[in-house]
């Protein structure tokens, strides 16, 4: 298997905050990877550097092959990285003034030059994909939180990444919302996607997940199977962490 | 002695083919001068919130300098300091259209700076993720959202620049204000020609509010 992501000795700074602490990580091709972790703790920064919204200070990191180098290195490999890698944010950031086929149909036009039939007929198959065909010309403020959060998914896979990143992608959602968004997320698992995901639904992570990752002020301080980190975590902040989000 | 005012309608009446003369010459000014202001205003503006403090400085310096001077001075020092600069006049209308593009352009250049540091960061990160380049992502995501949100300070600076050019009469452009002077020069009624002098300017200003607020509305529609 190849790896899509690889992440040795890595560091990242907030000025004088140390946020990434010496970051081994590497990620094979199809495996979903759930990273979980306090506010805080640095697991939505860790996702952003992989496609390089946030530059980090030390340490190599290399996605699908191309290096991405330190702040202040070369970062030409930046553009192949992102037009790999899709992307899917807590806030959605959907384009408000497009409409929901438009907003799918930008960057295959402007980045690959699709022709724009095609890139109509991709937005077309994805939103039926992810079931809200009927919303194509509507835009996304007409589109409740949990559609315009699925828009959003299609809106990457239209660019057919070979990694998928989700920051948080229900965290901004009505409860009766993310079992909509979770199930297009299951699906995309099940079809091979590699996926990482920074998510609170321990559910999800115990269910899709390939490999738990437990981040602590800015260290990977447990990695396992779910199963192992969920029922038998050995470091004992997992085990409060844990303790404290599985209660309720 | 009793004093006793009446307002003249006939000479207002008369006054007006006189004073419609001068509404060419206004609004070639006016929006002669706000075209090339909003090219000023798109180019400093976006050089103002640039990283690089070079580009971002100088474009700080002409903002700050237009604002912070009156648009009289700016007009006399172009009409009457200039030619000693450039060794030959300038004609009144040309230094007219050129202060009123130079003062609108430091407004507007606020106004597009507001405008696009007023979209939300996510809509960058949303494009640079699906592997748009910086440029690629501010003109099709960010500027056409950022300039949606400027066209009501934009109306608003067009206002104000259309009856800054009332001043311009003291360099001896033909506008409303001058032909009103040289009107009243001739008949002393000056409460109903500058009353029909006031008349027109809101016309003009009224007429565009108008078009501001129904291009408004469909911006909005589509949002």
């Amino acid at each position: 298997m190849s790896q899509i992501v690889k992440m040795q000795g890595m560091n990242k700074y907030f000025g004088k905050l140390h946020v990434l602490k010496d970051i081994n990580l590497t990620v094979e091709a199809g495996e979903v990877v759930v990273i979980i972790g306090a506010s805080g703790s640095g697991k939505s920064t860790l996702i952003r550097c992989v496609n390089g919204l946030e530059p980090f200070e030390s340490g190599k990191l290399e996605v699908d092959g191309h290096p991405l180098a330190p702040k202040g290195g070369n970062q030409k490999s930046l553009a192949e990285i992102r037009k790999e890698v899709g992307m899917v944010f807590q806030q959605f950031n959907l384009f408000p003034h497009l409409t929901v086929k438009k907003n799918i149909m930008l960057a295959p036009m402007k980045v690959k030059n699709t022709p724009q039939v095609v890139a109509n007929g991709t937005a077309e198959r994805l939103l039926q994909r992810v079931g809200i065909a009927d919303q194509a010309n509507k835009y996304p403020s007409h589109l409740s939180g949990g559609q315009q959060q699925r828009v959003a998914i299609a809106r990457a896979l239209a660019m057919e990444p070979r990694l998928m990143l989700f920051d948080e992608p229900t965290s901004a959602l009505d409860p009766e919302m993310i079992g909509e968004v979770l199930d297009v997320m299951r699906e995309l698992a099940k079809e091979g996607m590699t996926m990482m995901v920074v998510t609170h639904e321990m559910g999800f992570a115990r269910e899709v997940a390939d490999r738990v990752i437990y981040i602590h002020e800015g260290q990977i301080v447990e990695e396992g199977k779910p199963e192992d980190v969920f029922d038998n975590p050995q470091n004992e902040r997992t085990q409060s962490f844990l303790s404290r989000v599985l209660k309720h | 002695m009793e004093f006793q005012f009446q307002f003249d309608w006939q000479a207002a009446i008369q006054s007006i083919p006189f004073l419609l003369k001068g509404i060419p010459y206004t609004l070639l000014i006016s929006f002669g001068g706000l075209a090339i202001g909003f090219l000023l205003g798109i180019i400093f503006g976006l050089l103002s919130i640039n990283k690089r403090w070079f580009l971002r400085w100088p474009a700080t310096a002409y903002i700050e300098v237009f604002r912070g001077t009156p648009i009289l001075v700016q007009v006399l020092f172009i009409f009457y300091g200039l030619p000693d600069l450039v060794g030959g006049p300038i004609d009144p209308l040309t230094a007219g259209i050129a202060a009123i593009a130079l003062n609108s352009g430091a407004y507007i250049s606020e106004v597009v700076r507001g405008g696009v540091q007023s979209i939300d960061k996510g809509q960058t990160e949303a494009g640079l993720s699906l592997g748009l380049s910086r440029t690629q992502t501010f003109w099709s995501i960010v500027w056409p959202q950022a300039f949606r949100r400027m066209i009501p300070p934009l109306g608003n600076q067009a206002i104000v620049s259309i009856k800054d050019t009332s001043l311009f009469s003291v360099i001896g452009v033909g506008e409303l204000v001058r032909q009103g002077q040289v009107y009243i020069a001739n008949t002393f009624t000056a409460f109903e020609v500058y009353f029909v002098v006031a008349i027109m300017y809101l016309m003009i200003t009224l007429s565009l509010s108008l078009i501001l607020r129904l291009v408004e509305r469909r911006g909005l529609t589509s949002v």
